[in-house]
C-alpha cells in the first residue's frame, strides 16, 4: 500500500510499504477514506518530538471501512464505516475506567521510554513516535487499529466524510479545552491560536455556555474564521500587546478561563522569539511558551487555564509565582478521546456543528508532501488538509 | 548514598583524594610535575600536564559527589590508559629522563590497577544497595507493578508456572515435572542458554509465592512474588523479588554496570506484558515493538500468526459513553469542575460499572 513516510526533518515522503496486518485478537484493519494532516504533525515535520525513526508511517486523523477483524472484535462487522481516536486505549486499566482513555496503562509498548522523559507514560498514539509506542499512522490507504472493541466509532448513513473525519482529534481536543474550563453562564474565555482545534476550542466554549469569546492569533485568515465560524472577538497580536488589550476588553478582570490551543511552537514578535529559537537549538528548552506564559499572566485571578497545545518536553521561565499566588487552576492532557467521539456525533447529527467549515485544502495522498509544507507555511490560506488516499 | 561494603569503601575514598589531589598538583606546578615523571619541560607539555590536571580534579570531584562512583572509577580507568600511552610515547623521544619515565609507568601502572579494583568493588556496592545483608553474590532485583485484576485472579495465573514464556521474553520454556517443581530454560546474554530446575518452597494462596533454584543450576537464583490488594480496590500490587547470580559473576556485574544495561529493566519490561495479558488477556504489539531491536513503524512484511499468540479470557471492558449518559454525568456531578478533580467524581457514578468489571468471567 502507499503511505506517507517521515523520513527526517522536513521531509515527508509516499512510499510503498507492506499492508498492515492483524497482530493483536482485538485488532481491525480499515480500508482509509479520509484522512487528515493536524498541526501536532507539524512538531514531528519539525523535528522537535523525540524518538522518530526515518520511515515512520504519520497521521493520526483518519477514519474508514472496516476490511479484516481480528477474533475478539464483537462489536464491529466488515463493512462498517468508522471514524478512529488518535489515542489507543484498552478499556480495561484502571485509567480507562476512569475515563482517562488517553492514560491507557496497557496501550503503549515502548512505555519505558516516555518513563525516561516523563516519569510516566500516557497511551499510545498513532503515527507519534516511538516513545508513544510505535504504531503506523493514518496517513496510508490501510491501518491496523489495535482495541478495536473500544476505540472506532461507527458512523451512521446520511453523514458525510468530512462532517464526522475531525471526530479523530481536533474537534474532541478543542471541547475538551473547553469543557476543562468548567464554563459558567456569564463566562469570557480567551483562546489562544486559531489553528483548527483552537477553532474547535471556540466553538466548543460557546456549545458550553460561555457568554464572550476572544481569540488570538496573527494570521488575518485565522481570526476572520474566528470571527465569522466561530462568532468570537479577536486580537492580531502583531497588531496590539494581548495583555493590555484583554484587561481593556474584561475591564481590568482579564478572561475567566483561557485555553492554549498553540503549544510548543509558539510564535511572539521580535528578539524574544530568536532568543528561544536559540535556547531550543542548544537543547536549553524543548519548547516555546509564548502563548501559555501569556495565557497565565492574563487569566482572571482564581481562574483556570487549560492546555491542548502539545508540548513535547521541558520548559523555561514558567510563571509559577502567578499560578500559586493567584490561586490559578491548571488542566491539561491528551485528549481523552472515547469519552467525547458518541457525545460530539450526536452534536453533528443533530445539526449543532458542522466540523466541515476548517476544510481548506482537499488532496491525494500522494500529494501529502505538499500538503505538509502548505500548512506549515501557511501558505494559500491554508487551514486544514484532508487527504483522500 | 550509603555504601556498605567496606573495603570498596576505604579504597574508592583513597582513590578519590589521590585524584583531586595530583589533579591541583599538575594545575599548580605543572612545570615540576613535568621533571618529577621526566619528560620534556617545553610549554606543549605543560599545557597537555594541565590538561590531565583538569580531567583528573574532575573525576575528584565526581567521586566526591557520591553517586555512581563505579561510572566515575571507569573514567578513570579510561584516564590510565590515556597516561600510560603518552608516556610510552614520551620514551621514545629525545631529551626525557628515561628512568623516572619507567618509574612513572609504574605507579600509574599500580594506580590503573586500583583503579579497576575500586570500580569492580563499587559496582557490586551498588547492585546491592538496599540488602547489606545478603550473603554470596546473587543480584537482588524488586519490581512491582499494579494490576486491575483482584488478588484471586492474578496469583491463579501466576501459580501456573509454565505461563511465563508467554511474557517473559527471556525465558524459552518452564517445565513442571510434580512435586513443586520445575524445568527452566531461558536465554542470556549473547544468545547463551542456562537451564536450571527449581522447587517451590513456600506457597499461600492468593498471597506469595516462593521458590529457589536446586543444586546443579547453570544460573543460581531465587525469588518470590507477593500479591497485594490495593488500596481502594484498585486492583493488586504485585511485588517481584529477585536474586541470581550475574553470568560472569561479579565481572558481568560491573560490566552491565558500566555498559548502563540496568540489571531489572528486563524484570519490568516483564512485568508490563504480564499486566497487558492479565489487563487485556494478551501482549500488546505495535508495528515497531514485534521486531526485536528498533525497527520503524510501518507493518512487517510477512503476517504473524495469530493463533500461535497466547491469550486469556478478560472481563468485560469499559464502553465508551452515549449522548444521554454524557449529559447526565456532566448535570449530576459535574466531573470537570477544578475542585473535585478529575478522577473522583466518574469514579462515583461508575462504581458499579467498575465493580462489574472486576469481577472473573468468561472461561476463566
Amino acid at each position: 500500500m502507499k503511505a506517507n513516510c517521515w523520513e527526517g526533518k522536513r521531509t515527508v515522503r509516499v512510499e510503498e510499504v507492506p499492508d498492515p496486518k492483524i497482530l493483536n485478537r482485538r485488532d481491525a484493519i480499515i480500508k482509509i477514506t479520509s484522512t487528515a494532516i493536524c498541526g501536532s504533525d507539524l512538531h514531528l515535520y519539525n523535528g522537535l518530538i523525540p524518538t522518530m525513526e526515518k520511515g515512520d508511517i504519520l497521521g493520526h486523523e483518519f477514519m474508514g471501512e472496516v476490511v479484516e477483524l481480528g477474533p475478539d472484535v464483537g462489536n464491529l462487522k466488515v463493512g462498517d464505516r468508522v471514524v478512529v481516536p488518535f489515542t489507543i486505549a484498552c478499556g480495561n486499566c484502571w485509567s480507562c475506567q476512569q475515563e482517562l482513555f488517553s492514560l491507557c496503562e496497557n496501550s503503549n509498548p515502548n512505555a519505558w521510554m516516555a518513563e525516561k522523559l516523563m516519569g510516566h507514560s500516557p497511551s499510545g498514539l498513532f503515527g507519534y513516535s516511538h516513545m508513544m509506542g510505535g504504531y503506523a499512522g493514518g496517513q496510508a490507504e490501510y491501518a491496523r487499529v489495535p482495541f478495536a472493541d473500544v476505540g472506532p466509532l461507527k458512523i451512521p448513513n446520511g453523514l458525510s466524510d468530512e462532517q464526522v473525519l475531525f471526530l479523530s482529534d481536533i474537534f474532541p481536543t478543542g471541547y475538551m479545552g473547553a469543557e476543562m474550563c468548567n464554563i459558567q453562564p456569564g463566562d469570557t474565555i480567551a483562546v489562544w491560536g486559531c489553528g483548527p482545534v483552537g477553532q474547535f476550542a471556540i466553538a466548543s466554549a460557546y456549545l458550553l455556555g460561555a457568554e464572550r469569546v476572544i481569540a488570538i492569533d496573527r494570521f488575518p485568515y485565522r481570526l476572520r474564521m474566528a470571527r465569522e465560524k466561530g462568532r468570537a472577538e479577536t486580537i492580531n497580536y502583531e497588531d496590539v500587546n494581548v495583555y493590555d488589550t484583554l484587561m481593556e476588553m474584561t475591564g481590568g478582570r482579564g478572561p475567566d478561563a483561557c485555553i492554549d490551543a498553540v503549544g510548543t511552537e509558539a510564535h511572539i514578535p521580535g528578539p524574544a522569539f530568536a532568543y528561544a529559537r536559540v535556547k531550543q537549538a542548544m537543547m536549553l528548552e524543548s519548547d516555546r511558551t509564548f502563548a501559555l506564559r501569556e495565557a497565565i499572566m492574563a487569566c482572571r485571578n482564581g481562574g483556570t487555564v487549560s492546555v491542548i497545545g502539545v508540548y513535547g518536553g521541558l520548559i523555561d521561565k514558567f510563571p509559577m509565582g502567578s499560578v500559586m499566588n493567584r490561586s490559578l487552576t491548571i488542566r491539561t492532557g491528551q485528549t481523552h478521546m472515547q469519552r467525547y467521539m458518541k457525545p460530539l456525533l450526536e452534536r453533528i447529527e443533530k445539526g449543532e456543528i458542522d466540523p466541515s467549515f476548517v476544510i481548506t485544502h482537499r488532496m491525494s495522498l500522494d500529494d501529502a508532501p505538499k500538503g505538509f509544507s502548505t500548512f506549515l507555511n501557511k501558505q494559500e490560506d491554508c487551514m486544514k488538509v484532508v487527504l483522500k488516499p | 548514598m550509603t555504601r556498605t561494603n567496606g573495603r570498596g569503601q576505604t579504597l574508592t575514598t583513597g582513590l578519590t583524594w589521590f585524584s583531586v589531589g595530583l589533579g591541583i598538583a599538575q594545575l599548580v606546578a605543572p612545570g615540576r610535575m613535568t621533571k618529577l615523571i621526566g619528560t620534556r619541560n617545553t610549554d606543549d607539555a605543560r599545557s597537555l600536564v594541565r590538561l590531565i590536571g583538569v580531567r583528573e580534579t574532575v573525576a575528584g570531584i565526581g567521586l566526591l559527589s557520591g553517586t555512581k562512583p563505579d561510572a566515575w572509577l571507569g573514567g578513570r580507568i579510561g584516564g590510565d590508559l590515556i597516561d600510560l600511552a603518552l608516556l610510552v610515547g614520551a620514551m621514545r623521544q629525545r631529551g626525557t629522563n628515561r628512568s623516572r619515565l619507567l618509574a612513572a609507568t609504574g605507579a600509574v601502572l599500580g594506580i590503573t590497577a586500583l583503579d579497576i579494583f575500586g570500580a569492580v568493588q563499587a559496582a557490586r556496592a551498588a547492585a546491592q544497595p538496599h540488602n547489606p545483608t545478603s550473603s554470596g553474590r546473587k543480584t537482588p532485583t524488586t519490581k512491582t507493578i499494579v494490576v486491575n485484576r483482584d488478588p484471586e485472579d492474578v496469583y491463579q495465573f501466576w501459580s501456573n508456572f509454565e505461563n511465563f514464556p508467554k511474557f517473559m521474553n527471556n525465558l524459552e520454556s518452564v517445565t513442571t515435572t510434580g512435586n513443586g517443581r520445575s524445568h527452566w530454560k531461558a536465554l542470556g546474554p549473547a544468545g547463551k542458554r542456562f537451564e536450571w530446575d527449581a522447587e517451590i518452597v513456600e506457597n499461600r494462596p492468593h498471597e506469595l509465592i516462593r521458590w529457589r533454584s536446586l543444586p546443579g543450576a547453570d544460573v543460581d537464583n531465587d525469588g518470590s512474588v507477593r500479591f497485594e490488594r490495593a488500596p481502594g480496590g484498585r486492583g493488586t500490587l504485585v511485588r517481584v523479588n529477585l536474586r541470581y547470580d550475574l553470568p560472569g559473576g561479579i565481572f558481568g556485574t560491573a560490566l552491565a554496570t558500566l555498559t548502563g544495561s540496568e540489571p531489572g529493566q528486563e524484570v519490568s519490561e516483564d512485568l508490563r506484558r504480564f499486566k497487558q495479558v492479565m489487563e487485556t488477556g494478551e501482549v500488546v504489539r505495535s508495528d515497531a515493538s514485534i521486531h526485536p531491536t528498533m525497527h520503524n513503524a510501518r507493518p512487517p512484511e510477512q503476517p504473524i500468526p495469530l493463533r500461535d499468540s497466547f491469550h486469556i479470557d478478560v472481563p468485560a471492558r469499559r464502553q465508551t459513553h452515549t449522548w444521554q449518559e454524557a449529559r447526565e454525568r456532566l448535570e449530576s456531578a459535574d466531573p470537570m469542575s477544578g475542585q473535585s478533580g478529575e478522577t473522583r467524581a466518574p469514579a462515583r457514578s461508575d462504581a458499579a460499572d467498575r465493580g462489574a468489571a472486576l469481577t472473573p468471567g468468561g472461561a476463566r
